[in-house]
């Protein structure tokens, strides 16, 4: 395996793309082979990386058009052959090459209150969180997003509607909406009922399929789109 | 557009009961206003209308009847799978649920197309 | 591109369909046995006022249904967007209305013809 060499094939601006050999490892993750090209081979190749162990989502990119978390993706799972297709995040403004813009998901993230909305302060006693509590499960469901846009990038609806908030920023309102501890039950369900809100999403599950961390922002928008038909007929609005 | 060709395995079972409850929708709402002209033929042009209907015993026709047929039972049914998913407290098993809901419409159709010929 | 206004319309002209395509669909595998004609069609529905709503509350629901669906196809795919949008979408509403509402007449009230 070791004397094996990678065809590996790099997109680079807008229609550009480079093929860079490299050398097979028995361990070897997609970002590994990144980091060599970018080491070894093309000191200009940018791209984005932090923890390398899948806790800061910043290395997400697509692999042979599917959006992964290179830092965990083993090469071998996606190898074609001897070789595999590496590009920028789908969804997103690239910025140079494997690094995109990753504003409009952190400016939707807010768009949907993905914020705390807190009502104590610190002189308040702290309440105590039920953890068997349905909402509680509901939420816990959810928390370990770790923002790395590849639900976002694997979403249709995304790709043809610019003002769609995407899974991730849904996901995280639904689980603000059944935190005990926050406040902005009114603010959030207004701000996924706006154009850009749940109800644009078509269930297609692309989001869920991909998570690296196997959570489930479909059912996270369904429940959601529930919330807001309950209140749509408690409201009239 | 490079983002358009990006994601090459879209292949999953609810990203197709998507594409099929879509592709059904569009093909229903472009023979709508063929249909509601034929049928408006009783009052304009009762002689036509007939014309129009015997041309539905022309095998073609009768394959384009099933494809109208199916394309109405599989967007029934996929939007009912929808509906259930979203308002429902469901289970993960709606890809069970999607492949029901494709095999009772393409059982439809298919009674449709026995009883036509 | 989709409130929840337009969302709740959409899922409650659904709802309000799925009877009636049941029922659509049954008179359709009841009425082309022995084939099709005019005079069959006409003579089922004529002057009834039962087949009027029924086909009536049908299309109201699906122009509803269809300019709002056709909204959103049109936008993510064809990208159109804004006052633009929403004057397509009402178009396209009218239209299938007028459409289905004429022919609903045609097959029920309209006089004179020749079944």
């Amino acid at each position: 395996m070791t004397t094996n060499k990678l065809s590996v094939t790099i997109e680079r601006g807008s229609d550009a793309q480079e093929v860079f050999e490299v050398p097979a490892y028995d361990n070897q993750t997609v970002l590994d082979v990144v980091s060599w090209v970018q080491q070894n081979a093309d000191p200009t190749l940018s791209y984005r990386f932090a923890c390398r162990v899948g806790m800061c989502g910043s290395c997400a990119m697509m692999v042979n058009g599917v959006p992964r978390w290179t830092c965990r993706t083993h090469i071998s799972k996606v190898l074609k052959g001897n070789a595999v297709t590496i590009g920028p995040l789908r969804n997103l403004p690239v910025i140079k090459d494997l690094a995109v813009d990753m504003d409009p998901f952190f400016d939707k993230w807010v768009g949907a209150e993905g914020v705390h909305h807190g009502a104590l302060t610190r002189d308040d006693p702290i309440a105590p969180v039920d953890e068997d509590s349905a909402p509680r499960v509901e939420a816990n469901a959810g928390i370990e997003c770790i923002n790395c846009s590849v639900c976002y990038a694997a979403c249709d609806t995304v790709a043809g509607n610019a003002d769609y908030l995407g899974p991730a920023a849904l996901q995280r309102a639904w689980t603000l909406l059944n935190d005990a501890k926050d406040e902005g039950r009114l603010a959030i369900l207004d701000a996924v009922s706006g154009a850009g809100g749940c109800h644009n999403c078509h269930s297609m599950g692309s989001c869920t399929l991909y998570c690296p961390n196997e959570l489930d922002p479909m059912s996270a928008i369904a429940g959601l789109k529930r919330e807001t038909a309950r209140n749509f007929f408690k409201r009239g609005r | 557009m490079r983002a358009a060709r990006g994601i090459t395995s879209r292949a999953h079972p609810l990203w197709l009961a998507y594409i099929l409850h879509r592709i059904s929708g569009l093909g229903l709402a472009l023979f709508l206003p063929l249909h509601f002209w034929v049928l408006a033929l009783a009052m304009t042009d009762p002689a036509r209308l007939d014309g129009f209907l015997t041309l539905t015993e022309a095998g073609v026709v009768k394959l384009a009847e099933f494809g109208l047929v199916f394309l109405l039972a599989v967007h029934m049914f996929g939007g009912l799978r929808i509906m259930a998913l979203e308002w429902l407290p469901w289970s993960p098993s709606q890809k069970s649920l999607a492949a029901g809901a494709t095999a009772a419409s393409f059982l439809i159709a298919c009674l449709f197309f026995l009883k036509a010929v | 591109m989709l409130s929840l206004r337009l969302y709740m319309l959409q899922r409650i002209s659904a709802l309000l369909m799925a009877p009636l395509v049941l029922g659509h669909l049954g008179v359709m595998i009841y009425a082309i046995q022995g084939g099709l004609s005019a005079a069959e069609i006409l003579g089922r529905t004529q002057g009834s006022v039962l087949w009027f709503a029924f086909y009536g509350l049908f299309v109201v629901a699906v122009s509803v249904h269809g300019a709002i669906g056709l909204r959103t196809v049109i936008h993510e795919w064809g990208g159109l967007k804004g006052p633009v949008l929403e004057a397509v979408m009402w178009a396209i509403g009218l239209a299938l209305f007028a459409l289905g509402a004429r022919a609903v007449w045609a097959v029920t009230f309209a006089a004179g013809l020749g079944a």
